[in-house]
């Protein structure tokens, strides 16, 4: 089977001190500027539903976001194209996608320090219930996939996942490391 | 975009209904044609409109960053999917949900495919659709099957074409109705979906059931065609039937519908509908889209002759059994309790008695309750519709609708239920009180999302709530019981002219800079079906709005007489009165830079690149002013109207645009006489021939509106074309400013 739609959410340390409305003036700036190689269109702010996407920068190839979907707030990476490549590649594409815009977010002052990554917990999902219907079958068709991508992720330290077996949400599963992990060990981990 | 668009037909086959896997199969191919050239742009626009997929803001490959317009280059470079339409730029796909009636597999079937397809959010209109944003063409195939395969079609959900048939949301359950009018808006939008005589429209077609003539939820005033249900004696006996109506309409400029037949029985809505659509399909305008709504015809030719022309039409048509089997077939799908009818329950939290006082409905049917899902903005989450879904299913033989209001009515609740029932919804987020109240603020996409918008609607509708909400508890009763309903522009999506305090975006050129404004509507009324539409006061910076509420609102508790509603307030102490008491508003703070961006939107507000030489700058102080006068010449026109003199208003509506066309004409003609003749011959050449004047997206129809009036000039005024007139003096006045906005850069003296 072939992973594509690669979400990737990392998780927010205190949620509660982060203030979204800065965020809209950050990702317009990032449309403006082109900061990454994917085409940014539109900013959509949600910010008025509880538990739900909160505001997204919509990109034609993905979409990026600090989403507070589930209350659990996170920069969310959500890939719209196909990508070519193996398992490995398409979840090393979203993973890095989703970190350098932590990366970003970090080390925006406008956000006042904030926004930061809780360095534990990485949700990972499959946005297409026909590439990935989420059973039995689909967790273990890619069981090592994950194993794989996640040991180098974390450069070989250790971790647990958590699968949700709603049959009627994605395909996806939580990622909890027994260590707390910043966003640039993560990305050197990702660039070995 | 999705890697398994190619999959998705194979496996639902066999799912879908024959007709519609087939449909689906040619729509496959026209993108496939389309994405290789060999359709035209403009017959592929037309037929993925007729399938509910619009375009989306930013979708002609250019965006203002707030300081510059750039460029948008799509990978799939020049192929456009309609004309200045770019293929990979994000849509709108609009659903169809006739009457507003789902089950639980149709809302897990938005949730997945708002995630899948969209943002993660569903998005509620004010029609009881569906809208999801930012959808790619390519994906579009798969998506409308997957909804086909639970039963909904997104069929003529857009184009020119037979809209959703909205119904009230109580239907069957509420206690004033005449009776259920749910399965004849069934019945009309099976007989009307696809049939060969509305496949000839000038303009889209809306018709709308109501239950009652009293209560807003059917909106039938405001429709194309509507029906009121309605029971009368004859020889003794009962009988249900319908009022008839036709002709109505928001728009640019609102037209109230007109009475058709006082009854009509059950057996000839679907011929006389069948009728009404062949004589608009054959006499409607075509050419001019600005004037090719039914309300136009039916205005034109007179009630009366349009009702003649309706009546041989009828007399001509060969008998269909579909006429009576589909209502026949509808009457059989009757809704029923899941649970025993229970008691009231005993008084709640604090939380749980503010969302009964105002998200609970009584039904006729003893013991039960419809329950009131209120949605911000309309919008809900895929986590949200699947708990949803479970709540349908476990409280209720899954009878749900979704209302005008755009939020969801939860049918056939026990009583006993309330207070279980209300813990699941506050799980979900969606135990929210205010339902109905001022809180729950309507508002159309505006800038966020839609080609048309000026201001940004859901931005200002945000802000209001938020603000409405930090103090709604000390909120006087009366204002709690307003409706505000905000439109992004003129087009009137978030139907602000029937709301108490109603809404529309406009801009206006301040210091040398556009700055977003909204034009405050008063005077409407929600209640009676839309029974009153309310014009333009003045227009108001966006970020002075929220001042604008808290203004009228704290005037209308201070001084109100006795239990006088907010319509009837708005005409005993005059709009004269209420404009000076929000005429400071009018303008932006000197130095304050926030005024020239939007709500939720940082970026400065623009319609196009800005920048003024210092020799233009003497011409926008003259230019504005003479604007301003104009503006204050329909305002008197309005109140002449309300005094009830139609020749005066008449008069002073027209003068009004003539010297707003007189403003723009003196920017390269400052000499120009007062000359009415010579004025509008300077603007037709200067402006209309050069289309300078011309709107980006609606053309000439502004400009339309001047030289009408100007014909027509020294015809009788009646109350009707007088009211008429003055909304389009308004917008002519509107779109002044705009051209000038535009103007901008070039303006040089």
């Amino acid at each position: 089977m072939n992973l594509q739609h690669v979400n990737v959410k990392l998780l927010a340390r205190d949620p509660e001190k982060v203030d979204l409305e800065p965020l809209i003036p950050i990702f317009h700036s990032w449309i403006a500027n082109k900061v990454f190689e994917e085409l940014l269109l539109d900013v959509a702010d949600y910010r008025h539903v509880p538990a739900g996407p909160g505001v997204v920068l919509i990109g034609l190839q993905a979409d990026y976001s600090v989403d507070n979907t589930g209350d659990r707030l996170g920069v969310r990476y959500n890939r719209k194209a196909a990508l070519d490549g193996d398992n490995q590649e398409c979840l090393r594409q979203a993973a890095r996608a989703a970190l350098t815009a932590f990366q970003l977010l970090e080390n925006e002052p406008h956000l006042e320090g904030k926004l930061k990554f809780d360095g534990r917990e990485i949700e990972v999902f499959v946005n297409d219930r026909l590439v990935a219907p989420n059973r039995e079958a689909t967790r273990e068709a890619f069981r090592v996939d994950f194993q794989k991508f996640f040991e180098q992720l974390l450069g070989g330290g250790e971790f647990s996942l958590a699968y949700d077996t709603d049959p009627r949400r994605l395909f996806g599963l939580t990622l909890k490391t027994s260590r707390p992990f910043t966003v640039a060990e993560l990305l050197q981990n990702l660039a070995v | 975009m999705k890697v398994s668009n190619s999959q998705w037909a194979a496996e639902l086959a066999g799912k879908l209904p024959e007709a519609m896997a087939r449909e689906l199969g040619i729509f496959d191919t026209e993108v496939a044609l389309r994405k290789q050239g060999k359709l035209d742009e403009r017959l592929f626009a037309e037929t993925r409109l007729r399938r509910g997929i619009y375009g989306q803001r930013y979708d002609n490959g250019h965006r203002h960053d707030g300081t510059k317009a750039q460029e948008i280059v799509y990978p799939s470079g020049s192929l456009t999917k309609g004309p200045h339409t770019m293929w990979d730029a994000p849509g709108m796909q609009r659903i169809k949900i006739p009457g507003g009636g789902m089950n639980a597999e149709q809302l897990e079937t938005m949730a997945d495919l708002a995630e899948e397809y969209s943002d993660g959010i569903a998005h509620v209109t004010t029609r009881q659709d569906f809208q999801l944003h930012y959808v790619h063409i390519e994906d579009t195939p798969s998506l409308m099957r997957r909804l086909a395969a639970a039963n909904i079609t997104t069929r003529e959900a857009c184009g020119n074409s037979v809209r959703n048939v909205t119904a009230c949301p109580y239907a069957g359950v509420c206690q004033d109705e005449a009776f259920d009018v749910t399965p004849y808006s069934r019945a009309l939008a099976r007989f009307l979906l696809g049939h060969p005589d509305c496949q000839n429209f000038g303009r889209k077609f809306k018709p709308a059931f109501s239950g009652c003539w009293q209560h807003a939820c059917g909106l039938t005033n405001m429709h194309d065609l509507g029906f009121i249900a309605k029971k009368h004696a004859e020889n003794g006996k009962e009988k249900i039937g319908f009022e008839m109506y036709v002709g109505g309409g928001l728009g640019t400029v609102p037209y109230m519908a007109k009475l058709f037949d006082s009854f009509v029985p059950p057996e000839e809505i679907l011929p006389l509908s069948q009728a009404i659509a062949r004589v608009f399909g054959r006499l409607g305008e075509k050419k001019n889209r600005n004037r090719a709504r039914i309300k136009f015809l039916v205005n034109d030719l007179g009630i009366e002759k349009f009702k003649e022309l309706v009546l041989e039409e009828r007399k001509t048509l060969t008998y269909d059994p579909r006429w009576t089997s589909y209502i026949a077939d509808e009457l059989r799908e009757t809704e029923t309790a899941l649970r025993p009818a229970g008691a009231q329950p005993p008084a709640g939290s604090d939380a749980f008695e503010r969302w009964r006082k105002n998200n609970i409905r009584p039904q006729k049917q003893d013991g039960y309750v419809t329950v009131t899902v209120a949605l911000p903005l309309g919008d809900i989450t895929s986590d949200q519709l699947r708990s949803l879904a479970d709540i349908v299913r476990k409280f209720t033989k899954e009878t749900i609708r979704t209302t005008v209001e755009q939020n969801f009515a939860i049918r056939w609740v026990s009583k006993t239920d309330l207070p279980e029932l209300y813990k699941e919804l506050q799980g979900a987020d969606l135990g929210g009180p205010g339902a109905g109240t001022i809180l729950d603020i309507v508002s159309c996409p505006g800038t966020d999302t839609c080609k048309l918008g000026i201001s940004s609607s859901r931005g200002l509708s945000a802000e209001l709530r938020k603000r409405l909400e930090e103090k709604s508890f000390q909120l006087d009763e009366a204002v709690q019981n307003l409706h505000i309903k905000v439109s992004g522009c003129f087009n009137s999506c978030g139907q602000h002219h029937v709301a108490d305090l109603g809404f529309y975006g406009v801009s206006r050129k301040v210091g040398g800079f556009a700055v977003p404004h909204f034009q405050v509507v008063l005077g409407g009324e929600w209640e009676h079906n839309a029974g009153a539409y309310g014009l333009p006061v003045a227009a108001v910076p966006s970020k002075n709005i929220p001042q604008v509420v808290t203004r009228l609102t704290e005037h209308y508790v201070a001084n109100r007489a006795g239990k006088e509603t907010f319509k009837e307030f708005v005409k005993r102490v005059g709009k004269v009165e209420l404009k000076k008491l929000v005429d400071d508003l009018t303008r932006p703070p000197a130095g304050d830079r926030s005024f020239f961006s939007d709500w939720g939107d940082p970026r400065e507000y623009s319609l196009g690149d800005l920048g003024v030489g210092e020799c233009a700058g003497e011409v926008v102080s003259s230019v504005e002013f003479d604007l301003a006068a104009a503006e204050r010449e329909v305002f008197e026109a309005q109140l002449a109207f309300d005094a009830g003199d139609s020749g005066k208003a008449g008069d002073l509506a027209y003068y009004a645009m003539l010297h707003a066309a007189k403003a723009l004409v003196k920017i390269s003609f400052p000499n120009i006489s007062d000359d009415e003749g010579l004025i509008v011959s300077e603007f037709r050449s200067r402006y209309y021939d050069t289309e300078k004047f011309f709107d980006p997206f609606v053309g000439g129809k502004f400009a339309q509106y001047f030289l009408d009036a100007h014909a027509k000039s020294k015809e009788p005024r009646t109350p009707d074309n007088t009211r008429y007139l003055i909304d389009e003096a308004q917008l002519f006045i509107d779109a002044s400013h705009s051209c000038y906005n535009r103007l901008g850069t070039s303006v040089t003296v």
